[in-house]
């Protein structure tokens, strides 16, 4: 069959991995094969929930960037709210397009961006500086206070715009009877969208918050990679960044592999309860 | 009299709502052209600041860059990676979602269900490292290209996209005698492109963006991307050092390049493909997403 092939791809790229988790069942040291290092049971899972683990902070700090991301997670639908209120088509698209432009670029643009305003000598301390609000060069990137604001705002900047896509095309698949029907019963514009589009937007939402919470223990690497330095680096270790770190600066390869392990299951229980949530509140499943 | 405050009111309304989106505007662009305006600019003259526009204007920063020997190679890693990857990456997803519309075919859902599990189960960074390592892709080009060849949401959305297109035309054309190979090259793929455009531009942005890859596992320096190049320049100062200072350094002390500018334009390099491709490929996948997202 010409199925095998393709599946192959799969099964070598995305399955094969998984029996990686055995690294961290053994005492594994790069350059040595398995074979002859020493089995060390659950001895790394129980370093990970042991007394003298740093895991705390790095779950805390997951935890937060994660709620502060699902806290802001309704700003799309307001910006595509707003956007289908705006006048004239080619503005609509024009700013549609320019608002999804960040999500299309890498975290290492995005960091060079960030950093070529932000630093010392970036345009925002010196415009501070011309018009005498400050009299010292604010350090916005390593300010731990902040840290964890500046990285969801940096987040909303990114994705807002590509976000919104979905909730304006949910926008456009709305009945337009309905508006019509509470206009007639002389609802105005913002009681319109309060009675008609929100409620509207709801399921689309609710499936994509799920999601979210899903996801809570992953906030992806490459944002935390390029944006950590000494400086914040307390409050922006997060579970993802934490593992490379272990691995690849500790070199221990197979705690590593253990918390990555704990991870991806914690995220697997999150997902099937919340897509039993999913099925009860929306009578159909994500998954 | 109501009439007119309203009227008012939404004058105020929309007034309000269009500053409200060319401040947001803005934001999105600002950045961009900041870096731009830095770029053209005499490199000694913008460190003292810019706003809006460029401070003696010259290309000196590209000029210079373009002079590097490695730049080259570079790109072309990078874009080879791009064309070669999203050219498989299509094909085979195509290919794939296809097979499994066919009734006919044994475990159809169970193969299905089998790449869609992937989208959740993920086995990390390590056991990735180590298996790719142990398939000998490490300083590999392949690397570039294969891991990403199936991937299970291109899979659902183009899967998602083929069931809703019309069965009869599938089946005259199998009367006709025309095979399945020929009904996917004559039939399918034909009727397909929106989707098949959407999943290029995500698959191609996605290979010009990647770095992971090369960062984790390819020290060759023919085999580096563009992106790893940058984040090398942005974070080590070593790598600044790795440069011949006298392929940067003039003795006509106005033309000399700060390493900010450096950075800055290495950014725009590797920034403009995707400035330059996005707005015309937007249309695709606007539709193609909005088609998903819709029925999903």
């Amino acid at each position: 069959m010409m199925v095998v092939p393709l599946l192959l791809l799969v099964i070598v790229f995305n399955y094969v991995p998984l029996f990686g988790w055995v690294y961290a069942f053994f005492k594994y040291k790069p350059g040595i094969p398995l074979s002859e290092t020493p089995f060390a049971g659950l001895e790394y899972f129980r370093l990970l929930f042991g007394a003298n683990s740093d895991i705390g902070n790095v779950l805390k700090n997951t935890l937060v960037m994660s709620f502060l991301n699902i806290l802001t997670s309704p700003i799309p639908i307001v910006f595509a709210i707003l956007l289908s209120e705006l006048r004239g088509q080619k503005l609509k698209k024009f700013i549609q397009t320019i608002t999804t432009v960040p999500y299309f670029i890498s975290w290492i643009i995005v960091f060079s961006l960030v950093f070529s305003i932000f630093s010392f000598e970036g345009i925002f301390n010196t415009l501070l500086m011309q018009f005498g609000l400050i009299k010292d060069p604010i350090n916005v990137l390593g300010n731990p206070s902040t840290a964890w604001y500046v990285q969801t705002a940096i987040v909303i900047w990114k994705s807002t715009g590509w976000s919104a896509i979905i909730y304006f095309a949910a926008i456009a698949g709305l009945d337009s009877q309905l508006f019509d029907a509470a206009k007639i019963d002389g609802a105005g514009r913002f009681r319109c969208i309060w009675h008609v589009t929100l409620p509207g937007l709801m399921p689309t939402f609710i499936v994509l918050l799920l999601l979210n919470v899903s996801n809570m223990l992953s906030n992806g690497f490459d944002q935390f990679f390029v944006f950590y330095n000494p400086m914040v680096a307390d409050k922006l270790e997060v579970l993802d960044y934490y593992i490379y770190r272990v691995a690849f600066h500790g070199n221990d390869y197979p705690f590593a592999t253990a918390v990555g392990m704990w991870k991806t299951l914690i995220s697997i229980v999150l997902l099937f309860t919340v897509n039993k949530l999913a099925k009860k509140i929306r009578g159909q499943s994500i998954i | 009299m109501i009439n007119k405050r309203t009227n008012l009111m939404e004058t105020l309304f929309h007034s309000c709502n269009l500053i409200f989106f060319l401040l947001i505007a803005f934001a999105c662009t600002y950045p961009f052209y900041y870096i731009l305006i830095y770029t053209i600019s005499d490199p000694v003259k913008a460190a003292g600041g810019l706003l809006l526009l460029p401070k003696g204007l010259n290309f000196v920063n590209y000029e210079k860059l373009l002079q590097m020997n490695t730049l080259y190679s570079t790109v072309l890693i990078s874009v080879l990676r791009t064309v070669i990857g999203t050219l498989i990456t299509v094909a085979c997803c195509t290919f794939f979602s296809y097979i499994v519309t066919k009734p006919e075919l044994y475990f159809r859902k169970f193969i299905y269900r089998f790449v869609v599990i992937t989208l959740y189960f993920n086995a990390g960074l390590i056991p990735w490292y180590l298996t790719m390592r142990y398939l000998h892709l490490d300083n590999n080009f392949l690397l570039y290209v294969l891991p990403s060849a199936i991937s299970g949401f291109y899979i659902v959305l183009i899967k998602t996209y083929i069931e809703q297109l019309p069965a009869a035309l599938e089946e005259s054309a199998m009367i006709d005698g025309a095979g399945y190979w020929t009904v996917f090259q004559n039939i399918i793929v034909p009727l397909s492109m929106p989707i098949i455009a959407t999943i290029a531009v995500f698959a191609a942005v996605g290979q010009w963006n990647a770095w992971q890859d090369n960062y984790f596992l390819v020290t060759k320096q023919s085999l580096q991307t563009l992106q790893v190049m940058l984040y090398n320049y942005l974070n080590s100062a070593a790598a600044m050092a790795n440069v011949n200072p006298s392929d940067f350094l003039d003795k006509n002390v106005s033309h000399r390049l700060t390493p900010e500018s450096i950075k800055m334009t290495m950014t725009m390099i590797v920034t403009l493909p995707i400035l330059f491709v996005y707005p015309f490929m937007q249309r695709y996948f606007v539709k193609g997403i909005m088609l998903g997202a819709v029925k999903g």
